[in-house]
């Protein structure tokens, strides 16, 4: 019985360390990144690992979510013969809702587990340690610019994702199902307002995006330096930070939206 | 060489993300439709805007010509006060306009619709011949421009926004009226066959 209150405490404490080291190393990572305008090509080789070879999932799982979206969408709305409403259906639902949040799902399991990874192992193998004696701070030189790429990347990619979701709904409405052409835009475009929606949008992509590769660069700097504990940081980052983005997506749209 | 074609492809990738914000600015969100001319602000009060939001369009003869810009609250009237934004470009609405309430479908958004007046100025001289004739002279006076609304102009003309309530409790109260007069009808013909 002690002993499960002791390790009942022990994980409490465990708990709450690891979460003011996480908060300890999101200021050092920002303290760092100043210094990263000098150097660009330390950023654009993290966008491209990070934003670039996201884009295909991104993009293809953009334009089925839009397709699923009309398709579900004009048999719903066909029973009350508001077919045409089906535009403004699909851009609000993805602009508002499915776009930054499906967005950053995938970008935690494309993009958050690969950075975990990377720099797990480079803990593992000690390269971290070796930066370190050249009296480079790994924090500086590893973690910014990955956390700056995830943070750049995550708004571009869940604008790819909606702009390429409402082509889908097109495609499927109109192309396939006959709604009317001209309905289909007009309807949209009177019913979503820019700052509204989009432009909050942007700013719930930008909080995940945050949110995400903190969680991720966080995970892969305090993994344990084995194989083994590489691989928990990695299930953890993608755990973690999926289940952040759901519970900030709840706050952010009862903020923005009520 | 690597890093060129990573550069390359970074390129890409923001120029597309900018893109799709882009697109979903002017194509998918009604930013296309805010006016960078600044037009001139007129006000109407109103006893019932239930249903009116601020940016809800306003039109005249069905084509959106402004947007709502301000609902108050008046203390003193009693009553709502509400700033409309006419686009610059139509400043030669007659400032005798009438301002009602209306829905767009049946279930749809609220606007106001303006309706044209005369103009307050009677810019055309009406007079009888000697054979009785009505002669309208529009060049009389020359000088003479209608009346149109300007900025801080107020519509003293307004129509009230339907409150589907209130039409179902008047219908409502007028049938059980009616029935009342029937009943009572009915009981003054009793009255008479005793």
């Amino acid at each position: 019985m002690i002993d499960f209150i002791q390790s009942l405490g022990h994980k409490g404490l465990e708990f709450f360390q690891r979460l003011g080291r996480g908060h300890i190393l999101i200021f050092d990572v920002l303290k760092g990144l100043p210094a990263l305008f000098i150097r660009p090509s330390l950023i654009i080789q993290q966008v491209f690992s990070v934003g670039v070879l996201s884009l295909i999932i991104i993009i293809v799982s953009g334009f089925f979510v839009g397709m699923v979206m009309g398709l579900q969408g004009y048999n719903t709305l066909v029973d009350f013969g508001a077919e045409e409403s089906l535009g403004v259906m699909v851009a609000l639902s993805l602009v508002r809702e499915l776009g930054p949040v499906v967005t950053a799902l995938l970008f935690a399991g494309r993009a958050g587990s690969a950075l975990t990874a990377e720099i797990g192992l480079m803990k593992a193998t000690e390269q971290l340690s070796a930066m370190e004696m050249m009296a480079v701070d790994p924090v500086h030189r590893v973690l910014s610019p990955r956390f700056l790429a995830g943070f750049i990347s995550m708004p571009l990619l869940a604008a790819m994702f909606s702009a390429v979701g409402v082509l889908g709904g097109f495609f499927v409405g109109v192309g396939l199902l006959g709604v009317d052409d001209g309905a289909y835009w007009s309807q949209m475009q009177a019913s979503v307002d820019f700052y509204d929606d989009i432009y909050n949008g942007v700013i719930k992509s930008l909080v995940f995006g945050f949110v995400v590769t903190w969680i991720a660069v966080f995970e892969g700097y305090d993994a344990i330096p084995t194989s083994e504990g590489v691989s928990r940081a990695t299930t953890r980052t993608v755990v973690h930070s999926s289940l952040a983005v759901l519970g900030l997506d709840f706050i952010l749209t009862a903020l923005m939206f009520n | 060489m690597t890093t060129r074609i990573a550069e390359i492809w970074v390129g890409l990738f923001v120029a597309c993300g900018l893109a799709a914000l882009l697109m979903l600015a002017l194509k998918v969100s009604n930013l296309s439709s805010y006016s960078s001319e600044h037009g001139y602000d007129i006000t109407a009060y109103f006893e019932d805007i239930s249903g009116l939001k601020v940016r809800s369009a306003v039109t005249m003869s069905g084509v959106r010509i402004g947007r709502v810009k301000d609902i108050q609250f008046d203390k003193k009237r009693l009553s709502a006060l509400v700033t409309m934004e006419i686009e610059g470009e139509y400043n030669t609405l007659p400032d005798d306009s009438s301002a009602s309430i209306y829905t767009a479908g049946l279930l749809g958004e609220k606007y106001i619709g303006l309706e044209p007046g005369a103009g307050s100025n009677d810019c055309e001289e009406i007079s009888l011949n000697d054979s009785g004739e009505i002669i309208i002279d529009e060049t009389a006076n020359k000088d003479c421009k209608p009346s149109v609304l300007q900025q801080g102009s107020e519509l003293k003309l307004t129509q009230d926004s339907l409150v589907l309530e209130k039409l179902i409790g008047q219908f409502i109260s007028k049938f059980i009226d009616d029935k009342g007069d029937d009943n009572k009808g009915s009981d003054s013909n009793k009255d008479a066959k005793k």
